[in-house]
């Protein structure tokens, strides 16, 4: 353990917390929402203590918490808040605002299905359904991941100037209480100086912000955020050895388990991935040439690092706990996408499992990935519920 | 009618944060509003503005009619945006620099007032400026909760068939430091109450009646004469709320029928006398209710 850390039990909600009172924010809107409330709570109550010297919001909305976002970013300080499913789908038209703006919020999304009909259980597709909104995004399958990822997300906020999404599953990663790891202050202070951008929002400057544009500065803009995007997969590697170099702790862009002579792999988002590593040891133990991708920055798809972890597989089984309906499994589109045109490409099969927090068990993974690897991909959607 | 009006110069001290070359319409009462109310609020202040005819006048990037900053929100977001946008201000310890959103009715009346309910409710310390041409005007005269009775917009082809929303009275219901009604046809007292608004803390709203030439059907040498006609017939009186309760009527009377005020604008064409009485009736009923309130805050705090 490093120099001032202390070792806690922490929900990955309260480690999110941890991470955003670690980073010291200045202004942090946020509204309550199962199950990320107790983000909220613990920030609220770090704020009433004087822990956290920062500007508090409880306006009336999501919507209001992501447009009040915006503007504090742009006036040039450091800016967090939290969500969950409905609030994320009514920030929507926010959330490219945001990038547009290139305004370097962080926001902790907590995966819940979305309505109708009304249900609170682990789903992706409300942050996967976000994935053209420009917001940089991190799936995190701990609470310890957690924390750090809300750290390390400012690195690389700051760094290009766009948001960062860290998506936690409901109740697997938000309510799960597990040992977490705090660091110092005065490592995180080292880690993460103060913000100050060149530009911001101030009468002595006169910058200004939002008024209409041609069609050819629209474009360029947009090229702008494209270009910036470009560079995330190696900034995001960077703040993640950095961080690996001060407390230890490394996550990756992509995480490979077990994938050395892998002749099949299995990619997934967020917890599923615990789940997934269990499955991939019980197959290695049955002589089994199996592994694990994790994919934890979803956006930007580090294409080249997927490419080389993948290339050369046989069998690719992408388990994707979120539903596109007309199209399927979000990660499964994304993974055949990034993988076409490859030279001897790994064949990809995309399973809907666990959709709507159906409960996928490390032997269930183990049956799909034995039966994938003696069938054709399909073109279509597979349920594995 | 037939009085001579006397001509007298206006001596109002002039800080010109608004400039000249802007892309408002000929005439536009918009323009000449933001200019005193910018005048008035000087050079140490930030503004929020959303899609509006506003907007348009601010001017396209990189160029802008504005000598302070301006972010541009949603248009139904603007009280928020500008709450985060003074808490990040705060935070920087630039507590004296104005936050200032100039916002149409549209933005404010329909689609903005949840998130302006939520910030008054919060007495964030802002100056919400609400310029009011009672339609969507910018999108070529549609009507919106602020378009009274009986008005053609492009969406109410025969007339709209309810009432025109009473925003002061709801602003009022939150508490709020200040609420005041004012117009560019008296501008001493908008400048007035611009001055009295800047003084104060906390959130502060001023609804100013701009008569939109185009949206109205008003000549375009008429916008100010328009606007005394409102205030003169108690169509739109001026009046200030302090804190929720202390209300102050700005004049006396009502000086003329509602009928000259409605027979100088083409959005009122074809009314049938009936609904002339109508709208009559109901501004009588209006002034009324104000005199009372106005009466009973007297005999509560003497």
């Amino acid at each position: 353990m490093n120099a001032g850390a202390k070792r806690v039990l922490l929900t990955g909600n309260h480690a999110v917390a941890w991470g955003a009172r670690l980073s010291r924010p200045k202004v942090i809107p946020v509204y309550p929402i199962t199950p990320q409330t107790p983000v909220l709570e613990l920030l609220t109550e770090f704020h009433a203590a004087g822990e956290l010297d920062a500007e508090m919001l409880t306006p009336e909305s999501e919507h209001s918490v992501m447009a009040a976002c915006i503007p504090a970013s742009l006036t040039g300080v450091r800016v967090f808040t939290a969500t969950a499913s409905q609030g994320l789908m009514l920030m929507h038209e926010l959330l490219h605002y945001a990038s547009g703006a290139r305004a370097p919020i962080v926001m902790a999304n907590v995966n819940r299905t979305i309505a109708s009909p009304w249900a609170f259980w682990p789903d992706q597709t409300d942050s996967l359904a976000q994935r053209d909104t420009g917001w940089i995004q991190l799936y995190v399958e701990s609470a310890q991941e957690a924390l750090d990822s809300v750290i390390q997300a400012f690195r690389i906020a700051e760094r290009v100037f766009l948001p960062v999404m860290i998506n936690l599953d409901a109740f697997y990663v938000s309510h799960a209480l597990e040992p977490v790891e705090l660091p110092a202050q005065a490592l995180i202070d080292a880690y993460l100086p103060p913000y100050a951008p060149q530009h911001f929002i101030d009468p002595e400057r006169g910058e200004s912000w939002g008024n209409v544009v041609s069609q050819d500065l629209y474009c360029r803009h947009r090229q702008d955020i494209g270009a910036a995007m470009d560079r995330v997969p190696a900034i995001a590697a960077q703040a993640d050895q950095e961080w690996q170099r001060a407390t230890g702790r490394g996550w990756g862009v992509i995480e490979r388990y077990r994938c050395e002579d892998a002749e099949l792999v299995i990619a997934s988002l967020g917890s599923m991935c615990g789940t997934a590593r269990e499955a991939v040891d019980a197959l290695r133990a049955d002589g089994h040439a199996a592994g694990l991708v994790k994919v934890r920055l979803f956006r930007p798809l580090p294409l080249a690092a997927l490419r080389t972890a993948l290339g050369g597989v046989r069998d690719v089984l992408v388990l994707d706990r979120n539903f596109s309906p007309g199209a399927g499994g979000v990660l499964h589109q994304e993974l055949r996408a990034a993988l076409y045109g490859m030279p001897s490409p790994p064949r990809v099969h995309g399973l809907l499992a666990g959709v709507g927090g159906v409960n996928v068990p490390p032997q269930k993974i183990v049956d799909l990935a034995l039966a994938a690897r003696n069938r054709e991909p399909a073109a279509e959607p597979v349920w594995a519920n | 009618m037939g009085k001579l009006m006397r001509l007298e110069k206006l001596d109002l001290p002039e800080e010109p944060v608004l400039c000249s070359g802007h892309a408002a319409c000929p005439g536009c009462i918009d323009a000449l509003s933001a200019r005193h109310v910018l005048s008035a609020l000087g050079p140490d202040a930030v503004a929020v503005i959303p899609p509006s005819c506003m907007a348009i006048i601010a001017g396209a990037q990189p160029m802008s009619a504005l000598r302070i900053p301006v972010y541009q929100p949603s248009l139904e977001s603007s009280a928020a945006a500008a709450s985060g946008l003074r808490r990040a201000l705060d935070a920087r310890g630039k507590q004296e620099t104005h936050v200032v959103v100039l916002a149409g009715d549209g933005g404010t009346y329909d689609i903005g007032l949840q998130c302006l309910s939520s910030a008054a409710e919060r007495n964030e310390n802002i100056l919400y400026v609400c310029f009011d041409n009672e339609g969507y005007m910018n999108t070529g005269a549609q009507k919106s909760s602020s378009t009274p009775h009986f008005a053609r917009t492009g969406s109410t082809p025969a007339g709209k068939s309810s009432r025109k929303k009473n925003l002061i009275e709801i602003m009022a219901a939150h508490e709020i430091p200040y609420a005041a009604t004012a117009t560019a046809g008296f501008l001493p007292d908008l400048a007035r109450k611009v001055e009295k608004a800047k003084a104060l803390r906390g959130m502060r709203l001023l609804v100013l009646l701009v008569p939109c030439l185009d949206g109205w059907g008003v000549p375009e040498d008429q916008g100010i004469k328009v606007a005394r006609l409102a205030v003169e017939s108690g169509v739109f009186p001026l009046y200030e709320v302090e804190d929720g309760y202390r209300y102050t009527l700005n004049t006396a009377q009502k000086t003329r029928p509602v009928r000259d005020y409605l027979l100088a604008q083409r959005r009122y064409r074809n009314l049938e006398e009936h609904e002339i009485e109508a709208l009559q009736r109901e501004v009588d009923i209006g002034w009324a209710r104000l005199q009372h309130r106005t009466q009973a805050e007297l005999k509560t705090i003497d």
